[in-house]
């Protein structure tokens, strides 16, 4: 993926917003509307005081007139502040909804490399996080910096129109108390980087006593944690201190600055209405502006830093949506297969730099098994990944009954193929949705007929409600072994011809392999099975035998092919299966 | 949050400072219309000059102190909340070291872990928040209402419509959209959850063409929680327009009233001001309490999570008294059972065996038979349920757990190292002989010398969180390494070797069988290669002893155990 520059992300956010336009200029007209409304009334209570001038020198009409001025000024106000809050919420909430949209259908047809290449977290990330963090801060953060500079204007028009002199007063200073927010920022951002990195310190030693509770008991290891702990603690307390209290200063500060101001424009404009220049009444609006001016300054400098944010945040969110799709392109149907599978000169690596398989030549027959074993991290789901489509073959061809993989859509290629993997991947939802997830239109009793030749059958009925129990986090609950006969269940739902099948390694019990690999077996019957292989009798047995090593396919024959060569598959089984 | 006002005791005086401080400068602040008022009244109306500039001299005075004042009081809630939680921290440490295995897998690591961090961010934060503002913001309401009475009690009563008012709406959106922000977290916690369990299935969910099923299921979520965002927002919409309003009519009140009065000469426009710039305060104050209230519901369960950790009893199991130095290290299990808590059946039933001192003992056996459960009966994590386990003659349960470690050397399962320095992690046993040359034997013992003094350091090498900068089994020999240190008279081996290829695993086992104290060697397993020497095997499964013997005795008379063994060194044949 592709990363944008700020000014290609501009445009790709206004393409993405372009839908909601109308929405938009009604958002900005609402925002207008509202400023100005709420600039007004500070100037008709200002009337509305000249109007009480003193005892006996009330003009009732004035101040009724000023008073009815200011009910209408409220109620537009408030309808069209409530209009712009709805409005508002609208954009942002179906922005949202519909970049998260995208992007979990980009996440659905990108390569599997971008998937893989990838933190699960970043993208996680991007989807929920950036999203909201996009919609908030480019939308709400537009709007406040919006009205916020349409309330600066607008208070600076009307001082100016009451006593320029004044005016000038509050425009020159209060860039001050901005001034000195910032330098206070500046100065607790030391602090909260200290404290930031006290705290990681600390918690990860946290995490590392008490994941690791059973090493600190059984040696005793309790005091002198607590005194190391002690020690980490202390200076988090100290660093924390000075960043809580230093970034506690800015409103105090910036107070102080915007109090002196307020003083000052008391003074200078009781001096005025002293020489008639201007009303008490002016003096007061003039004062009641003074202290909501500064306000939109704080908010749009908060703006801004948000500002920079949302469009990073929009600039990842929009580079995952962007990304490219998988190619697929189907030319041709097909149909029923009897599963021969052929790799003819197959090329392929995962970085251009690092060639892995060079014409790989194999061919499988209809029934046949073959045997994918070598060293741990040799690479042995490359091959299961070329079979899947779910990487690309840089060069040659892999064959389905003689149509190129390539030439027929992803989904037919997929269902003509099962999969069982050691990484054993369960949904959040029912064991029965869960078992039929090849084919949902499964009736219970093919359910439990897969499940039960699947040795699945007799543990699901004694879950709490057997077929109907939720499996939250991965299916946690179930040991892996269990796990992985649930995942044979699901494939023995729906056989077909051809089968990518992984051993588990030694993490399960004896009993359940057994059961497992007598559902394996079930299950390869008659089928072309392609199997990463540990156990000694699969290997033996199979037809093909392919010994991985450093990502490439380095031996290839059958067991007694192999034996005779004498070569790193005879290594390997006299190493790790014969008896010393 | 009671137990948190039990910390706030050791810093009282700043505790009731703080917020005391901040009334002051709330006062200050309400003294400013006042003062504007007579700058009105006596200074523009008698057209005096001096008057003014003292009175802005009073303005900038009130500014000044109001400043100093604050920065006192920030300085003391800064100080409360951030050494406050630092107590609570540290208590919540020391009570986690002593909690007993039992207890702390009641509550799991994780929980502890974020327990001890982000809830206890969370009341550090709020316990500042709150002595900055609880009382201030509703000080200011209060105050600004006793002002307008001062300035002139008739005008004053828009005051006491206004202020329940304005109380009730937003008492009410925050009763209507609280609740709901909880319901909207969750499910934007179900979109990410969604999010992860497919990119985790990537390959399973395309395999299975499942990729338009799953969007029409992610569609669904975003849709609901969209749905969800504007409802709550509709109603969270009203707030500011409605309050604007109310607050706005009151001035118009004001107005209205005053009139009569000024015109009566009862009053004067100077306190009009006053009393209109009062009814602006309240809005914002409220405000500001309602945010704090949100504020404080969240830190109110992590409060309630912290304490309920803190009040867990340490020890659910039996202590005698201090057992005598034994003579002897037998280690005898008569008809031992255990069950765990909130299980059904007992993990491990009626197990007597005895293992003599200085011999080698197998225990043997598939996931779930028990062998973890029984080994934390051999270091009395648990109490049995049922029976007797004897150490020299002693019953465990009359040894201290320092004691106990001190007798026993113990390689677990996870081969788990701490940050820091090799040396670091094998010097964990505070008592015993630390030299170098106990080192290097320890390693030498546990075939880890070489790759150490390989390393950049050698004993003072770094060691990185998890020991991720050592492989899978040099990690496995540095744990071997620790687990031999203090020469322990009883070493376990959890299926420590797991890691290591045959021949380092055999030279091993030679150089432990070769130690000159002579300890007692266990050795759990679920390979039969490692068992096999031993002078007594245990074959466990489902929790029941299946055979005990040595290892032609076993593959003769124990089923289970034949077919664990077949099942690594398969007969002639190669038939399974």
């Amino acid at each position: 993926m592709k990363e944008k520059n700020q000014k290609e992300i501009l445009s790709r956010i206004l393409k993405e917003l372009k839908p909601y336009s109308g929405w938009i200029v009604l958002s900005l007209i609402c925002a207008i509307i509202t400023v100005s409304q709420t600039l007004l009334i500070p100037i008709l209570i200002g009337r509305a005081v000249d109007c009480i001038a003193a005892r006996g020198k009330v003009d009732y009409s004035g101040l009724i007139m000023n008073v009815l001025y200011m009910g209408i000024s409220i109620g537009v106000t408030c309808l069209f502040q409530w209009l712009m809050n709805r409005v508002n919420n609208r954009i942002t909430y179906s922005v949202t909804k519909a970049l998260r949209d995208k992007a979990f259908d980009k996440m659905q047809k990108m390569p599997l490399s971008n998937i893989d290449g990838h933190g699960h977290g970043d993208y996680m990330s991007r989807i929920v996080s950036d999203a909201d963090t996009f919609a908030d801060g480019l939308l709400m953060g537009f709007t406040q910096a919006f009205t916020g500079v349409m309330t600066i204007v607008g208070t600076i028009f009307f001082m100016i129109k009451i006593s320029p002199s004044i005016a000038l007063i509050v425009i020159l200073l209060t860039p001050l108390s901005l001034l000195v927010a910032k330098f206070v920022a500046k100065n607790s951002y030391r602090y909260f980087k200290e404290q930031a990195a006290c705290k990681g310190e600390q918690t990860s030693f946290v995490e590392e006593v008490i994941e690791q509770n059973d090493v600190v008991r059984l040696n005793a290891f309790e005091d002198e944690a607590i005194a190391i702990f002690d020690e980490k603690n202390q200076r988090l307390t100290k660093a924390s201190l000075s960043a809580t209290f230093y970034s506690s200063l800015v409103n105090p500060s910036t107070r102080l600055i915007n109090n002196l101001i307020y003083a000052m424009v008391g003074v200078a404009g009781a001096i005025m209405a002293i020489g008639g220049k201007i009303t008490v009444g002016q003096v007061t609006t003039i004062l009641s502006y003074s202290n909501t001016y500064a306000k939109p300054f704080n908010e749009i400098s908060g703006v801004i830093t948000e500002f920079q944010n949302a469009i990073a945040c929009a600039g990842r969110l929009l580079e995952m949506i962007d990304a490219p799709c998988e190619i697929d392109e189907p030319k041709e149907k097909l149909g029923q297969v009897s599963g021969r599978i052929e790799f003819i000169d197959v090329s392929f690596s995962y970085t251009k730099d690092k060639p892995l398989i060079e014409h790989l030549n194999l061919t499988v027959e209809p029934g046949q098994r073959v045997a994918i074993v070598g060293p741990t991290g040799g690479g042995k789901s490359t091959i299961i990944n070329l079979l899947m489509r779910f990487y690309e073959v840089d060069e040659g061809r892999i064959l389905i009954d003689g149509t190129d993989i390539r030439d027929i859509a992803r989904d037919e290629l997929h269902s003509n193929f099962g999969m069982v993997l050691q990484e054993t991947w369960l949904k959040e939802d029912s064991v029965k949705r869960n078992l039929s997830l090849a084919n949902k239109d499964a009736t219970a009793e093919e359910i439990i007929e897969a499940a039960k030749a699947a040795h699945a059958h007799s543990f699901i009925k004694r879950l709490p409600k057997a077929y109907d129990t939720m499996l939250v986090d991965g299916g946690s609950a179930l040991s892996q072994g269990q796990r992985q006969l649930m995942c044979i269940a699901r494939t023995m739902l729906d056989l077909p011809p051809v089968l990518i099948l992984d051993e588990a390694t030694s993490s399960i019990d004896t009993r359940t392999e057994q059961k497992i690999q007598s559902a394996f077996n079930k299950m390869m019957e008659g089928r072309t099975t392609f199997v990463v292989a540990h156990r000694l009798s699969t290997i033996k047995n199979a037809d093909i035998i392919l010994f991985v090593k450093d990502g490439k396919v380095v031996e290839q024959g059958n067991h007694a092919f192999l034996l005779r060569k004498n070569g790193f598959y005879a290594k390997l089984y006299q190493s790790q299966f014969e008896e010393t | 949050m009671k137990f948190v006002a039990r910390y706030l005791k050791k810093y009282k005086a700043q505790a009731i400072l703080a917020p005391l401080l901040k009334m002051l400068e709330a006062t200050f602040e309400l003294l400013v219309p006042l003062v504007m008022a007579n700058i009105i009244d006596r200074g523009i109306h008698n057209q005096d000059f001096a008057y003014i500039v003292k009175m802005s001299g009073v303005l900038v005075l009130l500014a000044v102190v109001g400043l100093g004042v604050s920065i006192t009081a920030q300085y003391f809630s800064a100080k409360v909340a951030v050494n406050c939680s630092a107590d609570i921290r540290r208590d919540m440490f020391v009570k986690i070291m002593s909690l007993s295995t039992g207890q702390q897998d009641k509550v799991g690591t994780d929980v502890l872990t974020t327990r001890i961090t982000s809830d206890i961010n969370q009341i550090q934060n709020t316990v500042n928040m709150v002595l900055r503002l609880f009382l201030r913001s509703p000080f200011i309401v209060l105050g600004a209402t006793i002002m307008a009475f001062i300035v002139n009690p008739k005008c004053a009563i828009v005051f006491l419509i206004v202020v329940p008012v304005l109380s009730l709406i937003v008492y009410l959106v925050m009763k209507y959209t609280l609740p709901r922000y909880k319901q909207i977290q969750k499910s934007l916690e179900g979109v990410m959850k969604a999010v992860s369990e497919n990119l985790e299935g990537v390959r399973v969910l395309r395999a299975f063409n499942c990729q338009d099923s799953e969007k029409d299921i992610f569609f669904g979520k975003t849709k609901d929680l969209a749905d969800m965002q504007t409802t709550t927002g509709s109603v969270a919409a009203l707030l500011n327009p409605v309050t604007y309003v109310v607050v706005n009519l009151g001035i118009v009140g004001l107005l209205l009233f005053s009139s009569k009065q000024v015109d009566a000469g009862t009053m004067l426009t100077g306190e009009v001001v006053a009393i209109v710039n009062y009814m602006s305060q309240i809005l914002v104050e409220l405000i500001k309490l309602a945010n704090l209230i949100v504020l404080l519901m969240k830190a109110f369960p992590s409060a309630g999570r912290v304490e309920e950790i803190m009040n867990m009893a340490n020890d659910e199991r039996v202590h005698g008294k201090n057992a005598n130095d034994a003579d002897n290290f037998d280690i005898v299990f008569e008809n031992v059972s255990f069950q765990y808590q909130d299980a059904s059946e007992p993990a491990i039933e009626n197990i007597s065996f005895s293992i003599p001192e200085g011999s080698v003992f197998g225990i043997i056996g598939g996931t779930g038979s028990g062998k973890s459960t029984l080994l934390h009966l051999f270091y009395h994590d648990y109490d049995a349920t049922e029976g007797k386990i004897t150490l020299g003659g002693q019953n465990i349960n009359e040894f201290e757990d320092s004691h106990i470690s001190n007798i026993y050397g113990v390689v677990p399962q996870k081969a788990t190292l701490f940050a820091g320095k090799v040396r670091e992690n094998l010097s964990m046993k505070s008592h015993m002989d630390t030299s170098d040359e106990t080192m290097r034997e320890a390693l030498r013992m546990a075939c880890a010398y070489d790759f150490v003094m390989e390393k950049e350091g050698g004993l003072d090498a770094k060691v990185e969180r998890n020991g991720r900068n050592f492989s899978g089994g040099q990690r496995q020999r540095l744990t071997i390494a620790r687990g031999l240190m203090g020469d322990p008279r009883v070493i376990i081996l959890d299926d420590s070797a797991s890691a290591l290829d045959l021949v380092t695993e055999a030279k091993l086992y030679k150089n432990l069988l070769g130690m000159k104290h002579k300890p007692t060697i266990i050795i759990v397993s679920q390979r039969a290669s490692s068992v096999k020497k031993a002078d007594q095997i245990l074959c466990m499964e489902d929790g029941h002893v299946v055979g005990l013997g040595n290892h032609e005795t076993l593959l003769k008379t124990c089923p289970t155990y034949e077919e664990i063994y077949y099942c690594q060194y398969p007969r002639e044949g190669g038939s399974e």
